[in-house]
């Protein structure tokens, strides 16, 4: 009895330490990974944004908000259990780090769906690599190109807004507001001359008079040399097409020279973070579009679910324009895989093209031919002293309800259909 | 080109000169630093970088910028006091790339610590009240802000230019600067001359940050741009020559201006073509001493 016992005993000690050991192997193996995939292994969602940099803090801001969406499909149940995680990654704002770390994501962590850039020309970059791959990618940074049929695939979503729509919709506010005759100040590269096209397209329609169109560099720190040429052909608005800090040094410098007592300033976007960075002396009366202000919780019941789930998970902080497009631009894709039940690309892209979705802004959808966000374009004033809040800097003073005929049409972008 | 006038290219004029104050302003403290010291001192950018955020966390315990102005050269003075006491003196016979090299990665350590303390988001700095708007010059209106800055870089170039010149610690410099081993043997401290030297430059580098603040806001990397700036102006002035310096940061000032009324997208690169052409036409600079840099 006692014997049999410790046979037994012994031989459960060897099989625990067999097991133990098998299962320690296959831990350490790289079957490991195949074997959790089989079953029941997470849906990765790589997002190469520029964490370093001069939008690090935009950056940040899309990371936050992407984990929201994350966070609300996990606690969805996820896909039939199956749950979501952020794979993030740094692409320096660089075209070529972005197109590694993309090739990365897909091949070591097997992401499902690539989201992610803030840029236009890093986003091509990451849709080069998407495209080939077979990964559908939203791209969550402006950018006309990426619509058109040379860059574009069936793998590439654009939730963003487009410049031409932005520039567009800003355009249509101002020139019935503030007069005919337009001048540029226009950073020289891809994103200002999508911005120019934009407000000149639009502004056919109310017979805009171009006075000049000023290029500068990117990067300029002073606009001092530019701007009394601008001042002295007298225009009635002044469009300036840039982004970031030279947006904030140029509006800055504006105001210096008195050049709001003259002439109404227009931004295609006003950045929240820029505004913030730049203070309220710069940007005084200045109008400009944005994608998204948090501001608009008041009228729009998903904008306040949103904002609330935001500021819960970050003590109390408010998204950022540029940061809740990275939560669209994930749930987007993550409901399109629930509706489709699977990650399959081809199923996910139907689901996704058939989505009707209100997720934080107010109704959008995807165009079919270019997987454009059809959605609202806000045109923000910044507010004129620094409140209590310091997050409530912008007014909405205008909202242009989503509507394709805004955008460039399919055949503009070269496409069949 | 329609809209012309005389006015807009004396007014255009008048910009570029407004605007080579600043690069002026911007090039001093580098100018003096290696004419005095032959060391290149790549961490310039960064000591103006340092004396924009010094204004502003004075700013924020209550100072006005009246304050600052006294205070941030003081402040970065001190500092570059330090830096030159514990950093620089050890490499100093070495040859130039030895200081050269490290001052390079002193300027991306206090960048990443001015991103660690202070942030990556830039701040606001607004102009002081006084000094806000613009005023007619006759030809246009321009910022009384800029005025300032140009008054206030005349007023650095003619308290340096009386230092070095007038006192006799000034003479004490400029012949350190000639044979330091002379005055050495006649019993002068060389080593602390060098490191007030050092000291003044990095005061004049901070003071320049804090009066570029109000014209650009602050970032940690704003002395990038500048630094490639100053370096152009203190090469086409020729190295060590502060009056060099003068003339060339007027030029480039001027030349930024008209290029930018006629190719503004030229303007950038209009700063490198000069410099090519003086480089090549005059290789020591308009007043640089040849083979300071052998």
């Amino acid at each position: 009895m006692t014997k049999k016992i410790t046979k037994s005993g012994s031989i459960s000690r060897r099989r625990l330490l067999t097991t133990v050991s098998a299962g320690a192997a296959l831990a350490a193996s790289p079957f490991r990974v195949n074997l959790l995939q089989a079953q029941e292994a997470t849906i990765k969602v790589g997002f190469p944004v520029p964490l370093t940099g001069p939008y690090g803090a935009e950056a940040q801001d899309q990371v936050r908000a992407a984990e929201v969406a994350i966070a609300e499909f996990n606690e969805g149940g996820g896909l039939n259990g199956r749950k979501a995680e952020l794979v993030v990654r740094d692409d320096k704002l660089n075209p070529g780090e972005a197109a590694t770390r993309t090739l990365e994501l897909i091949e070591k962590e097997k992401v499902s769906f690539v989201v992610g850039s803030l840029s236009a020309a890093v986003q091509l970059a990451i849709n080069n690599v998407t495209k080939q791959r077979g990964i559908i990618f939203n791209s969550i940074s402006q950018s006309d190109t990426i619509n058109e049929a040379s860059d574009f695939s069936k793998y590439t979503f654009h939730e963003a807004l487009a410049p031409h729509l932005t520039a567009g919709a800003v355009g249509r506010y101002a020139f019935s507001k503030f007069g005919k005759k337009v001048a540029f100040l226009t950073a020289d590269y891809a994103y200002g001359h999508e911005m120019v096209r934009g407000f000149q397209e639009a502004g056919k329609a109310f017979n805009v008079e171009t006075l000049i169109d000023v290029r500068h560099p990117v990067g300029t720190t002073d606009f001092s040399t530019l701007l009394p040429r601008i001042q002295a052909l007298k225009p009635d608005i002044l469009c300036i097409n840039n982004f970031g800090r030279d947006q904030q040094i140029a509006l800055k410098q504006a105001t210096d020279f008195g050049l709001k007592k003259s002439m109404k300033l227009i931004a295609p976007i006003l950045l929240f973070t820029g505004r913030v960075a730049a203070g309220a002396q710069a940007f005084e009366g200045v109008a400009g579009g944005t994608s998204y202000y948090w501001g608009i919780e008041d009228k729009i019941a998903s904008a306040k679910a949103f904002n609330d789930r935001f500021r819960k998970a970050n003590g109390g902080k408010v998204p950022s324009d540029y940061g809740a497009l990275g939560y669209s631009g994930v749930k987007t894709l993550l409901m399109g895989a629930k509706a489709a039940n699977s990650l399959d690309a081809d199923k996910v892209i139907a689901a996704v093209e058939a989505l009707k979705y209100d997720y934080y802004k107010g109704p959008q959808y995807y165009r079919k031919c270019d997987h454009q966000s059809v959605q609202s374009v806000l045109i923000i004033e910044s507010k004129p002293t620094d409140p209590k809040n310091e997050a409530d800097v912008f007014n909405v003073i205008s909202t242009e309800a989503a509507n394709e005929a805004n955008l460039r049409t399919c055949e503009a972008l070269g496409h069949k259909s | 080109m329609a809209g012309l006038s005389f006015d807009l290219i004396a007014l255009q004029l008048f910009a570029g000169l407004a605007l080579g104050a600043i690069y002026v302003l911007f090039a001093i403290g580098l100018s003096l630093i290696f004419g005095m010291l032959t060391v290149v001192n790549f961490a310039h950018g960064a000591f103006y970088m340092v004396g924009a955020y010094v204004g502003l966390y004075i700013l924020s315990l209550g100072g006005n910028f009246w304050v600052c102005l006294i205070l941030v050269p003081i402040a970065v003075g001190l500092f570059g006091l330090a830096v030159e006491r514990v950093l620089i003196r050890p490499l100093y016979g070495r040859g130039i790339d030895y200081p050269l090299l490290l001052t390079f990665g002193l300027s991306y350590v206090m960048v990443e610590l001015v991103r660690i303390v202070f942030g990556k988001t830039g701040f606001p700095f607004d102009t002081p009240e006084v000094l806000q708007g613009a005023v007619n010059i006759g030809v246009g209106y321009f910022p009384l802000y800029r005025l300032f800055v140009i008054g206030a870089t005349a007023a650095v170039l003619l308290s340096l230019w009386l230092f070095l010149e007038k006192t006799s610690f000034g003479l004490i410099i400029r012949a350190g600067a000639r044979d330091p081993q002379i005055v050495r043997v006649l019993g002068v401290n060389v080593a602390r001359v060098w490191l007030i030297v050092f000291g003044i430059g990095t005061a004049i580098a901070g003071f320049a940050g804090l009066l570029a603040a109000p014209l650009q806001g602050l970032i940690p990397e704003m002395g990038g741009t500048i630094l490639a700036e100053a370096f152009v102006v203190t090469v086409v002035g020729g190295m060590g020559s502060i009056g060099g310096a003068v003339l060339a940061g007027l030029l480039v000032g001027v030349v930024v201006s008209m290029t930018s009324l006629f190719a503004p997208e030229m303007a950038k690169v209009s700063i490198f073509a000069l410099m090519a052409v003086v480089l090549i036409v005059r290789p020591q600079g308009f007043f640089g001493r040849a083979g300071l840099m052998s």
